[in-house]
């Protein structure tokens, strides 16, 4: 008789080696996804984790994992530091979003002056829209204890909406022939999110990813708030006595995740988007949610998570246009990913035991 | 603007057909958080019968096969989150996340092939000279047998767990699941139905979503149903009969917002469109207050030997 035994301690080891065993039993039941589908399941997933790495044209691809993973890396931060506490921000998408249109309406607003300030301004302008988009569950948490859950995630409707009216309405560009969507900020030197090096992919966002994940590491490992996110997930009740403010708490993790995801959705509109359109969001606050998790909620592990989720964009993209992979299998796939994650994660606070139950 | 282009009784009518999806979902959410389980994906599960109720419909030819294969979809997909998190133990708020994202996904990749087709019409029941009562006919007795069942469901639910042994059982089990154990009773396997009862009402809400309300398939077409189906919950205080009030409530509120957007009310279209969403914010500020009819486990992982 097997039965599951909880471990004294969590299990260093198998909290990292989950994540791994989740990846290849994701490329495993992918590939019998992929058969169903009729395509060949061997040259898919090479396609999708070797074509865009070390394929023939992996000078074009591997820019693109920079474009994909900053956004996806610069949320997912975010959203660890509050997960790691239970508080659960899933509005990022919503944040994103408002970064996007706060980031870009800042910008348009200078159009066509020239200043070097423009940028600049446009992602405290981008920043501050994610933060009072993060702000509203956030506050209404403290203030009358409402899910933050379920408030995040309404506003991520009523954002899609706002976007919707933006981009045909106020920010639709006066000299673009009556189609929806903003001026191109790609045409408008100030407000260009640049390549910081011509065909890198390396933009300013990329760069904040970075600053942030270092940031976040600091800030868990060193600092007293980090200790008090880590100390009140882990034992709320042992949190209160160590003198954590959980109004604090909550206001802060959530201010910074809705923060992150607003300088996302900046950096993505000023840079490779470039217009405010109707759906110019592709759900990264959603997918960013798989990366937290898959990075363990720790920094280092999110920045590996955000690449291989980048991976996985890229080489769905290759796959869809070579073997006419379905674009939903990429997402079904990333789905997976996230189920067996939690799956292979029991063994991490459990472990199995041979031989007959005691009596208790 | 006109408002007097709003037709009262079409205007009742549509808005019970916009409650049904709500019902079903909430409904079936209901049950298990009072089995003490928090399951998030019900938008995934709704959706995953939306598509599994389109595609038989349209295959077989026959709506109510495709009602009966909703429910199955729903109710598979569920199992994926009771084994997550009854077997592996895993958190249940990540498991719910993963169902949505995960059935979004895998529900665009059944649908490809379905997109832009009418699916079978269901037919009205059949009440004789009650459908000819002015008014009262075309609000009361114009719609199909699904509704009626959603009607039903409530007053069985609020039945059982008032009145019988097993509803006793399931409330037990979310009070104090290791109160439950102790007394001998199966937690997990509890928990397990529960979680595929809810699967199931997740799957005919969004069977009636894509069959009979809409009725076409196009992807993510739930559009946060199952979202505003866990609030709901929360707005019923976790009893049936308000949540069929809440439901009729929202379902008002979405078809008014959908007449206004008809009559050409001056204000732009997708404001009315945030609408439902920012009052169920509201509606939730306003009741979160009081979180003492919850049942006490909701949420909490059990393992025997803890």
């Amino acid at each position: 008789m097997i039965r599951l035994e909880k471990r004294p301690q969590a299990s260093q080891a198998f909290s990292w080696a989950a994540p791994v065993l989740a990846v290849l039993a994701t490329m495993f039941f992918g590939g019998l996804l992929f058969a169903a589908l009729g395509k060949d399941p061997l040259a898919s997933i090479t396609t999708i984790f070797w074509q865009p790495l070390f394929g023939d044209f992996a000078f074009y691809y591997r820019p693109q994992l920079l474009i994909k993973g900053a956004p996806l890396v610069l949320i997912a931060i975010g959203l660890s530091l509050g997960f790691k506490a239970g508080i659960w921000n899933i509005g990022a998408e919503g944040q994103y979003i408002m970064g996007a249109i706060f980031g870009a309406a800042a910008g348009l607003a200078f159009y066509p002056t020239e200043s070097v300030l423009i940028f600049p301004f446009m992602i405290l302008a981008g920043a501050l829209g994610g933060w009072i988009w993060a702000m509203i569950p956030a506050i209404l948490k403290v203030k009358f204890g409402t899910n933050e859950i379920l408030v995040s995630l309404m506003l991520v409707y009523v954002a899609e909406q706002f976007l919707a009216s933006m981009a045909l309405g106020l920010l639709k560009n006066p000299e673009g022939f009556g189609f929806p969507g903003s001026r191109n900020l790609q045409q408008y030197g100030s407000a260009h999110n640049a390549e910081l090096i011509a065909g890198s992919g390396m933009h300013w966002g990329v760069v904040a990813a970075l600053i942030a994940v270092i940031f976040a590491y600091v800030l868990l490992a060193r600092h007293r708030l980090g200790f008090a996110i880590r100390v009140t997930g882990e034992a709320p009740r042992a949190a209160k006595f160590s003198g954590v403010n959980p109004t604090r708490l909550v206001l802060f993790c959530m201010g910074m995740s809705g923060l992150l995801a607003g300088l996302a959705g900046m950096f993505e509109v000023a840079g490779p988007a470039g217009q405010v359109t109707i759906d110019f969001n592709v759900g990264y606050g959603f997918t960013a949610i798989i990366v937290a998790f898959l990075g363990r909620l720790h920094p280092f592990g999110i920045l590996l998570a955000g690449g291989l989720m980048a991976l996985t964009y890229i080489g769905g993209d290759i796959a869809q246009s070579q073997l006419g992979l379905p674009a939903a299998a990429i997402q079904v796939f990333q789905g997976m990913l996230l189920f067996f994650l939690l799956a292979f994660d029991l063994f991490t606070n459990y472990r199995l035991r041979m031989g007959r139950a005691e009596v208790a | 603007m006109d408002l007097s282009a709003i037709n009262p009784v079409l205007f009742v009518a549509g808005f019970l057909v916009a409650a049904t999806p709500l019902i079903f979902a909430a409904l079936g959410e209901l049950v298990v958080e009072k089995s003490g389980v928090l399951n998030l994906g019900v938008e995934g599960m709704m959706i995953m019968g939306a598509i599994c109720g389109f595609a038989t419909a349209v295959e077989t030819g026959s709506p109510l096969l495709g009602f009966a294969a909703a429910a199955v979809g729903g109710a598979l997909l569920s199992l994926l989150f009771a084994f997550l998190t009854q077997i592996t133990l895993a958190n249940q708020v990540a498991s719910g996340l993963a169902l949505t994202l995960f059935g979004l996904g895998f529900s665009a990749l059944l649908g490809q092939s379905y997109v832009g087709i009418k699916p079978p019409r269901l037919a009205e029941v059949n009440f004789g000279p009650l459908h000819d009562i002015p008014v009262l006919g075309p609000v009361l007795f114009s719609h199909d047998i699904i509704l009626y069942l959603g009607f039903a469901l409530v007053v069985a639910i609020w039945a059982m767990l008032k009145f019988t042994r097993a509803g006793l059982i399931l409330r037990a089990v979310g009070e104090s699941h290791d109160a439950a154990h102790a007394l001998g009773y199966k937690v997990v396997r509890i928990r397990t139905l529960a979680i595929m009862f809810g699967g199931a009402c997740a799957g005919l809400g969004g069977a009636y979503i894509s069959l009979i309300r809409v009725p076409q398939w196009t992807e993510g077409m739930t559009a946060g149903v199952g979202w505003i189906a866990l609030a709901l919950v929360v707005f019923a205080s976790w009893k049936p009969w308000r949540l069929l009030l809440g439901a009729y409530l929202f379902g008002g509120i979405t078809q008014l917002q959908l007449n206004l957007q008809g009559a050409g009310v001056a204000i732009p279209v997708e404001y009315l469109a945030m609408s439902p969403y920012i009052i169920t914010i509201l509606v939730l500020v306003v009741l979160s207050a009081d979180k003492s009819s919850a049942p006490a486990s909701l949420g909490r992982t059990f393992h025997a030997s803890s």
